[in-house]
């Protein structure tokens, strides 16, 4: 365990970072120390990623200093962060498969000797990596050999081969079994004694209690704060992952709509393996559930089963006009469903393609071919939209990809709204955009499902900001470890209670 | 967006100009434009148009005439690559349809021999739809079967001979025959351009292939269709190949398996690409495909009347489809800014 007394080995101070329209880090601060495993906490756009990005030379910091051993750098590219020290494994394990180990762990700087590889060398190079991590295997054979678990390790020992001084592992046990996270982190805790300074960037809370001395929270592109492990509990944790409470209690619930209506969509046991647990749901007319959970709690994948999105393996879904399963989106959509994506980029705009056409193309391809609304129809269809919804466009024309991040939100909604669905599925509809276009959208999103004569849409509401799904939702599901663990209903949503769900033990299957 | 601006004497006065420039159309015409301009200056006669026998004659004629199968295979192709896509075997299915005519016109008749020549076209662009849409291969490999295996068949088909045709005359109408004064080819891809257009601008099939072609993906969360997008512009593709391959072995009056649109494909992805469309999918242009079609037979046909080694020919067209495409990259217009 460290103490602030030692110097930090890296140290990063007021790092700003910008993109057109989202700003991605704002006076963000970092310190790692040497023989430490430093946890880098966040939700789902809380700035991880950037941060890393900035640390390995990806991106160049608007504002800030980043010091090594109290050095200033400044890396320009990866490879200034790798002279420094820096090392990365990336999630994806980015290896040769079908070259062998030891060709894989010194690729790029091979030991020479006459000009030539020097073979024995490269394998004598690679088991002392190796060993080092207390590995030993067939540097000879070919990578594609070994399972993930070990290819992690060789990806490991890659970036420990040159002077490695700070280690970060950007979410390397996502695609690991508990066997395969356990050895990883037996190797991870000898680097660590060794001197290491470890940044370990993952979304599980039990690992990082498992590994971590100390835990970095960011939220929404801001540090949250720097913690010791032992001194932060988990509900803490989680309560800073997500967000504090709201400032004041809502004064929703008073101009609520009367009691919501019917069923318009039941799903039963709708699972798909590896993906969610078999989940039953119940969305009646006018009603907004929220789901909450964390990163990798189901909250997504359950998305993206009920629109068809994703194929389901088990279970089935009844809505006024159809029992079973979607085969593709298109059943969903001709059932009345909508389904905004997280991912905006790719999975939402086209971005070369004008605003009008992008609101347009929803409701086209459920018209078909053949009905081509005439110009002027169009014009007036998007203009519409563009005004209920304060799209901040130069014209319909411009296109979409123009727009900043809030506006082609907005856009992308409008397309559904266009097609007047009768669930509407919102998948992180906030993320990357402002404070001011966050209260604009969930004021919209409670304004159409709370209609006074109760026609209203029904709504499922996903956010990673727990004080939006609460202010925004009159049923709350929660998700943990890809299956549901608890539904609030009106007059039960209590932020507390429903951290403490979030954040609970894992169940063990 | 970054169209650098146009070199002007006045710069007080650049926004009607530079706008026209910044039209997609704008480069290939000017393209077009030079060209023009380059062979009338070098060959003899070149702008002359004379009315013999009630027809219309002349390099330009020639020149529209000669393009006609490239700007029918252009106009398919335009479509397969806006789904980001490529087809490679259009050559080979213009040797299967001409092949398939030229057996049958003789015994069977003309309209028998048509429709069996567009349906082995329509069989083609079926099996490149499939493998491209049901079975995920990738456009350039799928393609790439028929590519080698189409000419393959038309060879079997005809014993490897050529196959001359003397008659019904009726059959050498569609490539050699005239119309109200000019060349049939010049109504044959009028028509199809013209449906063509039609269909994308007044059904949605043009908003979909774009959307498919920029991002599949959100294609498909918004409900389009998106494999029958993609199967649609093969076949489409394929039937314009089958087009062409009726007219150029009704103009040459006989099915050459071996030679007959050999390269025809590579000709109609130049030619997309000289209209400004881009490789990568997305946004596209019939217009532009047919002004770089006409591009590509204006300079064969110069180079041609120019009396160069025939030879040279590809090293001279090489050169010039170099120059065209470098000023159509972003890189060199961001280079030229800086």
């Amino acid at each position: 365990m460290t103490t602030t007394a030692q110097q930090p080995v890296l140290a990063l101070t007021g790092i700003h970072k910008s993109f057109p329209g989202v700003k991605a880090l704002t006076d963000v601060s970092l310190r790692l120390f040497p023989g430490e495993v430093h946890a880098l906490m966040g939700q789902n756009g809380a700035g991880k990623s950037t941060l890393i990005k900035v640390l390995t030379g990806l991106y160049q910091p608007d504002a800030g200093v980043i010091k090594l051993n109290g050095e200033t750098i400044a890396p320009r590219r990866t490879e200034d962060a790798q002279q420094h020290g820096i090392r990365t494994v990336y999630q994806e394990v980015n290896l040769c498969p079908n070259l062998s180990v030891a060709e894989n762990i010194c690729a790029g700087r091979f030991p020479r000797k006459w000009g030539r590889i020097d073979w024995p060398a490269v394998h004598a190079e690679a088991r002392r990596v190796l060993a080092q991590m207390d590995i030993d295997i067939d540097v000879t054979a070919p990578l594609s050999r070994y399972s993930l678990s070990i290819q992690q390790m060789v990806a490991i020992a890659r970036a420990l081969r040159i002077s490695a001084r700070v280690l970060i592992l950007d979410e390397p046990t996502s695609s690991l079994d508990d066997a395969a996270v356990q050895r990883l982190f037996t190797v991870l805790r000898r680097l660590r004694d060794q001197g290491l300074a470890i940044l370990f960037v993952t979304h599980f809370l039990d690992q990082t209690y498992a590994l971590a001395d100390r835990i970095t929270v960011m939220r929404n592109g801001e540090t949250e704060g720097e913690y010791l492990a032992s001194d932060l509990s988990r509900l803490a944790l989680v309560n800073k992952m997500v967000g504090a409470p709201p400032d004041q209690q809502p004064t929703r619930l008073d101009s609520r709509a009367p009691q919501t209506g019917a069923p318009v969509l039941k799903a039963e046991g709708l699972g798909r393996r590896g993906a969610l647990h078999p989940l039953d749901l119940e969305l009646r007319r006018g009603e907004v559930l929220g789901l909450a959970g964390l990163l990798g709690s189901g909250r997504t994948e359950a998305a993206r089963l009920l629109f068809g999105a994703d194929a389901a393996d088990t279970g089935h879904l009844t809505t006024d006009s159809h029992r079973g399963r979607w085969s593709s989106p298109r059943d969903a959509i001709a059932a009345g469903l909508a389904f905004c994506s997280e991912d905006r980029k790719h999975e939402g705009a086209i971005p070369d393609l004008s605003v009008r056409d992008n609101i347009l193309l929803a409701l086209q391809a459920r018209t078909g071919l053949g009905l081509c609304m005439s110009h002027e129809q169009q014009q007036a269809l998007a203009d519409d939209y563009i005004q209920r919804l304060g799209i901040k466009t130069a014209s319909a024309d411009t296109p979409i990809g123009q727009l900043s991040g809030g506006n082609q939100q907005k856009a992308l909604l409008a397309r559904w709204l266009a097609t007047e669905p009768a669930v509407l599925i919102l998948d992180e509809p906030t993320r990357g955009i402002d404070v001011r276009a966050k209260e604009d959208l969930m004021d919209a999103v409670r304004a159409l499902a709370h209609k006074a004569d109760g026609a209203g849409m029904s709504i499922v509401f996903i956010s990673s900001e727990l004080p939006e799904v609460l202010h925004c939702s009159d049923r709350v599901l929660v998700l943990r470890d890809r299956r549901a663990a608890g539904l609030y209903g009106r007059g039960e949503l209590d932020e507390r209670s429903v951290l403490e769900v979030i954040a609970a033990e894992p169940v063990t299957a | 967006m970054n169209a650098p601006s146009l070199t002007m004497s006045t710069p007080s006065a650049p926004s009607a100009l530079s706008r026209a420039w910044r039209h997609p159309l704008a480069r290939p015409l000017a393209a077009l434009a030079l060209l023009l301009g380059f062979a009338a200056f070098t060959v003899p006669g070149f702008l002359h148009l004379e009315i013999k026998d009630g027809h219309l004659y002349g390099s330009l004629v020639d020149i529209l005439h000669r393009a006609a199968p490239l700007m029918l295979a252009a106009l398919g192709m335009t479509l397969v690559i806006a789904t980001r896509g490529i087809d490679v075997s259009v050559g080979a299915v213009v040797a299967i349809a001409g092949t398939v005519a030229c057996l049958l016109v003789g015994s069977h008749g003309l309209a028998v021999a048509l429709a069996a020549a567009l349906g082995a076209a329509l069989l083609c662009g079926l099996w490149n739809g499939l493998l491209v849409s049901a079975l995920g291969l990738q456009p350039i490999i799928a393609t790439l079967i028929l590519m080698v295996a189409g000419r393959g068949l038309a060879q079997l088909l005809t014993d490897g001979q050529i196959l001359t045709v003397y008659e019904p005359a009726s059959f050498f109408w569609l490539g050699g025959g005239w119309l109200l004064g000019l060349p049939v080819s010049l109504f044959v891809v009028a028509v199809v351009g013209g449906l063509t257009a039609l269909l994308m601008k007044r059904t949605a099939l043009g908003l979909f292939i774009q959307t498919v072609g920029i991002n599949p993906v959100a294609a498909r969360l918004a409900g389009v269709r998106t494999a029958a997008i993609v199967f649609f512009v093969y076949v489409y593709c394929s039937l314009g190949a089958g087009l062409a391959g009726l007219m150029i072995s009704s103009n040459i009056k006989s099915a050459d398996a071996n030679n007959a649109g050999l390269l025809l494909e590579l000709d109609a992805i130049l030619a997309v690409t000289l209209g400004g469309g881009q490789l990568s999918g997305g946004k596209f242009s019939l217009a532009g495909s047919l002004i770089g079609a006409l591009i590509i037979q204006t300079l064969t046909s110069t180079i041609y009347a120019l009396g160069v080694p025939p030879q040279v020919t590809m090293v001279v067209k090489a050169v010039v489809v170099f120059a065209v495409c470098i000023s159509q990259s972003s890189a060199w217009s961001t280079w030229r800014k800086a």
